[in-house]
């Protein structure tokens, strides 16, 4: 068992991308549904670009970025996965029935959303009842190119923060309002905390 | 690298989902970001460009083409084996120069942009810059300078989508300076 040596990430910079939450843009009218195929690749690639590019614009100018600039990087990101989580999901139920319970949700979230979007089922769903949840995935497929291990295990959180805005945007669509944090402690093995917001 | 072959045609839409729809968030991004379009879409084709370079790499490993003989040859092996193994289409190649040095591929349908509609205040975006950006990056690695650029854009009223290539140069092989 693993002790102690775990990044966590997002913790309380989850309520920041909270706020960005209701920033509506000009992009009202911007409808999206989908023609052709796109090889898996693709995100794998667009997304490395545009995790590099955010630090990039973020640390224009300065030596070194401190906390405050890792923060906003992570809060951009995990805004425009919550934008993408919530597109998901809503293309997955649209014929689906309703679910019982919250964990009804989470096993769906667990099994049907993450085999679509990172390519396998959650390993291990473990949750206190009292509305937390940890979702385990041995070989989360945004991880497997960056190491095997501990290599790059300070460079993680940044690979993660789009990830959990998607998990927050397809739970906000089912309905459950959460904070979705992360933690790596060996590659390319992940934790997703979810805790469900209790209005 | 390691990566999971797991894939059914549901997977593999799905996954074609969180493509555009990243991309999509990503535009909306860079629209917040910079003032004006102009900037979005170099800064579209900038990214665009990295992922070029990577992904030329990923490219050849998969598809285990050889040196193309000309551009002609490339123009080809553009439109049929990468523009299908990437995104699930084949663009016809047309209107060549005469020198030979410039072609057009034409998509009857951009997976990127398929029912996205431009706000009316965004008429100078080039939605889809990334992929100028991607064919020129990948291009570069194999030696070649081109010019990529949209002439049609369904997105801005045209029947179809148009990019236009030009072979710019060979780029000759650099060697490293000094003991390596």
């Amino acid at each position: 068992m693993t002790t102690g040596e775990e990044t966590c990430v997002m913790c309380h910079l989850c309520k920041l991308a909270d706020m960005q939450e209701n920033l509506r843009s000009d992009w009202g009218d911007l409808r999206r549904r989908h023609g052709g195929m796109a090889d898996e690749s693709l995100f794998d690639f667009l997304h490395m670009e545009i995790v590099s590019h955010i630090y990039k614009e973020q640390q224009s100018g300065k030596e070194e970025m401190d906390n405050k600039d890792r923060a906003v990087c992570v809060s951009v990101l995990e805004s425009m996965g919550f934008r993408v989580g919530q597109g998901l999901i809503e293309r997955l139920t649209r014929d689906s029935p309703s679910f019982k319970d919250e964990l009804d949700v989470m096993k769906f979230v667990c099994k049907d959303f993450w085999t679509k979007v990172f390519r396998r089922q959650v390993d291990n769903l473990r949750t206190n009842h009292q509305g937390t949840y940890v979702l385990q995935d041995n070989t989360f497929s945004l991880l497997t190119q960056l190491s095997n291990g501990k290599q790059y295990l300070d460079q993680a959180p940044k690979y993660l923060a789009f990830s959990c805005g998607i998990v927050r945007g397809a739970l906000s669509n089912l309905g459950l309002d959460s904070v979705v944090t992360a933690e790596v402690s060996v590659m390319p093995s992940c934790k997703f905390q979810v805790v469900v917001q209790k209005l | 690298m390691s990566r999971q072959s797991n894939r059914t045609t549901d997977s593999k839409k799905m996954n074609s989902e969180l493509f555009t729809l990243t991309y999509g968030a990503l535009v909306t991004q860079l629209c917040k970001d910079y003032e004006n379009d102009e900037e979005v879409n170099k800064q579209l084709d900038k990214m665009g460009y990295n992922i070029g370079v990577r992904l030329i790499e990923d490219f050849l490993a998969r598809s285990s083409i050889g040196r193309c003989q000309d551009f002609r040859e490339t123009a080809d092996v553009i439109a049929k084996v990468a523009f299908k193994m990437y995104l699930g289409i084949t663009p016809s190649v047309t209107n060549w120069s005469p020198a030979g040095d410039e072609f057009s591929l034409i998509l009857e349908n951009n997976p990127l942009v398929d029912f996205v509609e431009l706000p009316d205040n965004h008429s100078t975006l080039v939605y889809s810059s990334l992929l100028c950006g991607v064919l020129r990056g990948a291009l570069e690695m194999v030696q070649m300078a081109v010019d990529v650029r949209f002439a049609q854009d369904t997105l801005r009223g045209d029947s179809v989508t148009e990019i236009r290539m030009k072979f710019i140069k060979r780029i000759e092989e650099n060697l490293p300076a000094g003991d390596e």
